[in-house]
């Protein structure tokens, strides 16, 4: 049986998970303070994800560029492959939370939405 | 052809040219950074001597006392931050024999007012000296200036009489010409009837391009530190320790802007830029200053830097025409007091090249120049009007100095106006204060990129290499993903 | 202008305060805000994490920023942005100024202070070498990258893992830079134990403990800098000079509650926290001026200054209650609650058991590194509260929760002491 030491990050206590695996599979999950390091603990070993944040420039908007995160975590190896398909994607105001701003982003099946509101700049008209 | 050129914007270079603007010349100022005030008149203590330190029958005697006693009027002429809060050079030893020679050496330099004090004396004065200082030696006429504003107002004021600035100019060669002298530069060939070298810790190489009587100046690092205005009242004098063989020591200063400044160490290097601090210097700093004060709050520091003064092996101001060189006037090896004499270095160089071109005054020059204007000085009511008129002055961008936006755009806009980052800090202080602009630098960025139509790629720092920022976000990632 | 309450600062905790205020019936409340929006540095932190413990979801900072702006606005809760509050008085005068305004005056029966922290810069570290382009503190840089859409670099050291240099690190690396290593000059990070696995480890970023900054080389733009490691002291160690070239140092090493508007009007300050001293209704030493969120301590979660934040609306707001029906501040013995063996600070430094609610959370920080030890509590001599902690980090903040009805019996007690004590077998 092969052991792996974690670092639970679902939440900032941060608790040292030891992960039990046995024939590639975690059999147990120990060192967890409530059920989502247990679940984190098996899938950090077998497919570890992650949430991306990032920003993207935003045309029109009273802020230049919005914030932005996947939908949903997607695979680790996936995380550079999702900034890169970031690139060239641009936003128009208004965004609003939770709009999307890019579908099935790298083909996680995850899309990218924004995660801050953006007005529309009112410009003055010259005289 | 130009009258005069006149190589360095420094504060030598500037009064120079301040000077010669009262005359019908054609002046010109060569620098080879882009703003005035950033080699070794940014870099000093700031501190106006009274001039007991000299060497009497020296130059550098006679200009200290001469530019000390001119500080006044000019700071009320130029509108420039100058105090007279006195000095003190404490001595921790019984006999107080140097703080005698001391007084003796500024007695015959003409220095008024000095007075030996016992340590007692002394502490009734400066409550937070140490109590193991003995006896100290008080010069009344002693004050702090700031060194930015009195180079960026002889600069402005010198602009606004007919001067013109070239930046980015480096002068690589001179020769002597039929009728004067060629100055080749990376903008190309100048030529002029008067030569004037206020190169800084570079004025011997420029002299000696042209002179054959060689001239050398080692760079002589300082390093300082600067404590927070909030323990700003600490002191109120400027303290200095015995004088050593490289000059006054460590000494303890408030600024005109109510910091406090600790230095400068003194070490001889052979790097020309080597304005790097070291741990050692700043260690050094820190024990000194501990020794004149021992409560000094070392918490407090909000930066750290080093200046290289020009040291001259004879520690004399060479100021006058190369012997061989007709039209060239060194303004060479101004070190310490270099900032206290520059009014009167200014005046010199100025009576001199009158004496040889024979020029008449200039009867347009205007002798006063307005500062940047500071809402902080107004009443509430003025204060308001301002923010109608030009509502950027009501915008703080700031904070730890509490500079708005109206005043970084009038440090832009000033004749020989800001460029960069350090440039509108030393003009207006902001990026001045405890957080050392890192709540106001992408605002300064975005109002330098804005004012003077340049991408925010283009702002820098000081310096031609000093961008800030080296691409935009999604558009200078590598292709492929790991 | 007249207000019942005035908040300085638009950020998580004053926008917590001014909600809270408002439920507990303090009608005219305003906010100032000196950036052009509501959130404060919510807004630029734009990694998730935010939330959990208050909404019991992971939200991004933008997103955590705007649950409270939009209960703000909903509840009508007045502000001004681009605002800067110029100075107070004892008397809770405020004076503001802004382009649109001008230079205004407001009286306030109650001020609360939220005006967060600032960054320590190159200079209060003393990192000796030049001063060039390309050396930002962690919080500039984020500002940079989440707000401005700039790199402020291409190849990245950082100088303390404290959180902002963490997330700052994949921030950056996420961009395309390389970062090649982040220096810790203490043991161990100040940190958040998971943003070292995903911020570090998940982009092979290298810590290195014990190590600092010992030069900067490059006049006008970093060219790079030189790493030392420490000694127990943090003194670096001749001979461990290592040379990494770079473009940019960010610095991640400290952050100091910004009470330059507090220090004006003689706002004792605690010397550890450098932020006010407060009892337990978050009030400091001038009656009336209440402190809550970065201004007061530093936190490590915004959860935690939201709670603590809507403590001091909620208290403001009796205050003022009690002021309109005429109940002036009753003489009140308080009890020093006093930081023990272990513990760096605590917040508040002082309760009145007939003034605390049932239940006082007292906020810490432990001074090092603690494994399996005890959090204690003591009145006097007499132990109320013993919980054990398998584990306790500097980086991490730490609270203990005190009964009214456990402390009844102690009301003439010299102080309450929260320590650290070791395991007893």
């Amino acid at each position: 049986m092969e052991r792996k030491e974690l670092i639970c990050i679902c939440c900032p206590m941060g608790c040292a998970l030891t992960a039990e695996i046995e024939n590639g599979e975690v059999c147990r999950v120990t060192g967890n303070t409530c059920p989502r390091g247990d679940a984190y603990g098996r899938k950090e070993v077998t497919n570890p994800t992650r949430i991306v944040t990032s920003v993207v420039p935003v045309r029109g908007g009273t802020s230049g560029m919005v914030s932005v995160k996947t939908a949903s975590d997607i695979p680790k190896g996936k995380i550079m492959e999702c900034m890169n398909a970031l690139r060239g994607i641009q936003a128009a105001a208004p965004v609003r939370i939770g709009d999307m701003i890019a579908e099935n982003i790298a083909d996680t099946g995850v899309d990218v939405i924004a995660t801050k509101n953006v007005d529309v700049l009112q410009r003055r008209c010259g005289g | 052809m130009t009258d005069v050129i006149v190589i360095g914007a420094g504060v030598c270079g500037t009064a120079v040219a301040r000077e010669l603007s009262k005359y019908k010349l054609s002046v010109m100022v060569l620098e080879k950074e882009e703003d005035v005030c950033v080699q070794t008149s940014k870099a000093n203590s700031g501190i106006v001597h009274a001039g007991y330190d000299a060497r009497p029958g020296t130059l550098m005697a006679e200009l200290n006392v001469k530019g000390n006693r001119m500080m006044e009027e000019l700071a009320q002429k130029l509108d420039i931050p100058f105090v007279r809060n006195g000095s003190l050079v404490i001595s921790f030893e019984k006999t107080a024999s140097e703080l005698e020679r001391l007084y003796e050496q500024g007695i015959r330099n003409g220095v008024e007012g000095m007075k030996i004090l016992t340590g007692d004396e002394a502490r009734a004065m400066e409550p937070n000296l140490s109590k193991e200082v003995k006896a100290a030696l008080f010069a009344p006429t002693a004050g702090i200036v700031c060194p930015f504003e009195l180079n960026y107002a002889f600069a402005e004021n010198a602009a606004v009489n007919g001067v013109e600035f070239r930046f980015d100019t480096e002068v690589k060669n001179i020769t002597k010409t039929g009728n004067g002298l060629e100055l080749d530069t990376n903008q190309g060939v100048y030529r002029a009837g008067y030569v004037v070298n206020a190169a800084g810790v570079y004025a011997d190489v420029l002299h000696n391009m042209v002179s054959g009587q060689k001239i050398r100046i080692t760079p002589r690092k300082g390093e300082y530190m600067l404590l927070d205005r909030g323990v700003g009242g600490f002191v109120s004098h400027v303290i200095f320790q015995e004088p050593s063989k490289y000059g006054k020591g460590v000494l303890v200063t408030p600024t005109t802007h109510g910091n406090i400044l600790l230095g400068p160490t003194a070490c001889d290097i052979e790097n020309r830029e080597g304005t790097n601090t070291t741990a050692e210097g700043l260690s050094e700093v820190r024990e000194k200053a501990l020794r004149s004060l021992p409560g000094l709050p070392l918490d407090q520091v909000i930066t750290s830097f080093a200046g290289l003064r020009a040291h001259e092996d004879g520690h004399e101001f060479i100021i006058g025409e190369a012997p061989d060189v007709k039209g060239f006037i060194d303004c060479a090896g101004i070190e310490s007091p270099g900032l206290t004499s520059a009014p009167a270095i200014g005046l010199y160089v100025a009576d001199l090249i009158a004496a040889l071109a024979g020029p008449e005054r200039n009867p347009q020059f205007i002798d006063t120049r307005t500062g940047i204007l500071d809402p902080k000085k107004l009443s509430v009511k003025e204060r308001n009007r301002l923010i109608r008129v030009k509502p950027e002055y009501g915008n703080i961008v700031c904070r730890c100095e509490m500079v708005s936006e109206g005043e970084i755009m009038d440090a832009i806009h000033r004749p020989v106006g800001a460029r960069t980052l350090d440039g509108v800090k030393r003009r207006t202080r902001a990026g001045m204060g405890r957080c050392q602009s890192g709540f106001c630098s992408p605002k300064t960025m975005e109002i330098l990129s804005r004012e003077w139509k340049l991408a925010q790629s283009e702002i820098r720092k000081s310096g031609k290499a000093s961008g800030i920022i080296t691409g935009i976000v999604k558009e200078d990632r590598k292709e492929d993903s790991e | 202008m007249k207000k019942e309450l005035v908040i300085i600062g638009g950020g998580p905790a004053g926008l917590a305060a001014a909600i809270a205020a408002k439920e507990n019936g303090v009608n005219e409340i305003l906010i100032l805000e000196r950036d052009h929006e509501l959130g404060g540095i919510l807004n630029q932190c734009i990694h998730n994490g935010f939330g959990l413990h208050t909404f019991q979801e992971e939200l991004t900072g933008p997103e955590y920023a705007a649950r409270f702006i939009e209960k703000a606005e909903r509840l009508g809760i007045e502000y001004k942005l681009n605002t800067m509050a110029l100075s107070i008085t004892k008397d809770r005068k405020v004076t503001a100024v802004s382009a649109k305004e001008g230079m205004f005056e407001i009286e306030a029966d109650a001020l609360i202070l939220s005006m967060g922290c600032r960054e320590r810069p190159r200079g209060a570290l003393q990192i000796p070498g030049y001063r060039p382009a390309g050396i930002y503190s962690a919080g500039t840089a984020q500002k940079l990258v989440n707000i401005e859409g700039y790199m402020p670099g291409r190849e990245v050291v950082i100088l303390g893992s404290g959180d902002i240099g963490l997330i700052m690190a994949r921030r950056m690396a996420l961009e395309g830079a390389k970062v090649k290593v982040v220096a810790e000059l203490m043991p161990y990070s100040g940190g958040l134990k998971r943003n070292i696995v995903q911020c570090l480890s998940d982009f092979d970023i290298p810590l290195r403990l014990n190590t600092t900054v010992v030069d900067i080389a490059g006049k006008e733009r970093v060219e790079g800098v030189t790493l030392a490691s420490v000694d127990e002291k943090g003194r670096p160690i001749a001979g461990t000079e290592e040379y990494i070239p770079c473009d940019t140092l960010l610095l991640s090493v400290g952050l100091i509650p910004e009470n330059e508007l507090s220090k004006g009007i003689g706002v004792a300050l605690n010397h550890v926290t450098k932020g006010p001293v407060v009892n337990e209704r978050m009030e400091t030493s001038v009656e009336g001026v209440y402190a809550c969120g970065n201004v007061l301590h530093v936190h490590d979660l915004v959860d935690f200054v939201s709670e603590e934040a809507a403590c001091a609306g909620r208290y403001a707001a009796e205050y003022l209650a009690e002021k309109r029906s005429g109940i002036s501040e009753r003489e009140v013995s308080r009890i020093p609650v006093i930081a023990g063996y272990g513990v760096r600070y605590t917040v508040p430094s002082s309760v009145s058991v007939d003034r605390m609610e049932e239940l006082l959370t007292v906020r810490f920080r432990v001074k090092d590194v603690r494994r399996n030890c005890f959090i204690s509590v003591y009145a006097d001599n007499k132990r109320l509260v013993h919980i054990k902690r398998p584990v306790m980090a500097p980086g991490e903040m730490e609270k203990v929760m005190l009964k009214k009805k456990e402390l009844q019996a102690y009301k003439t007690a010299d102080s309450v002491t929260v320590k650290i004590e070791e395991a007893e077998d």
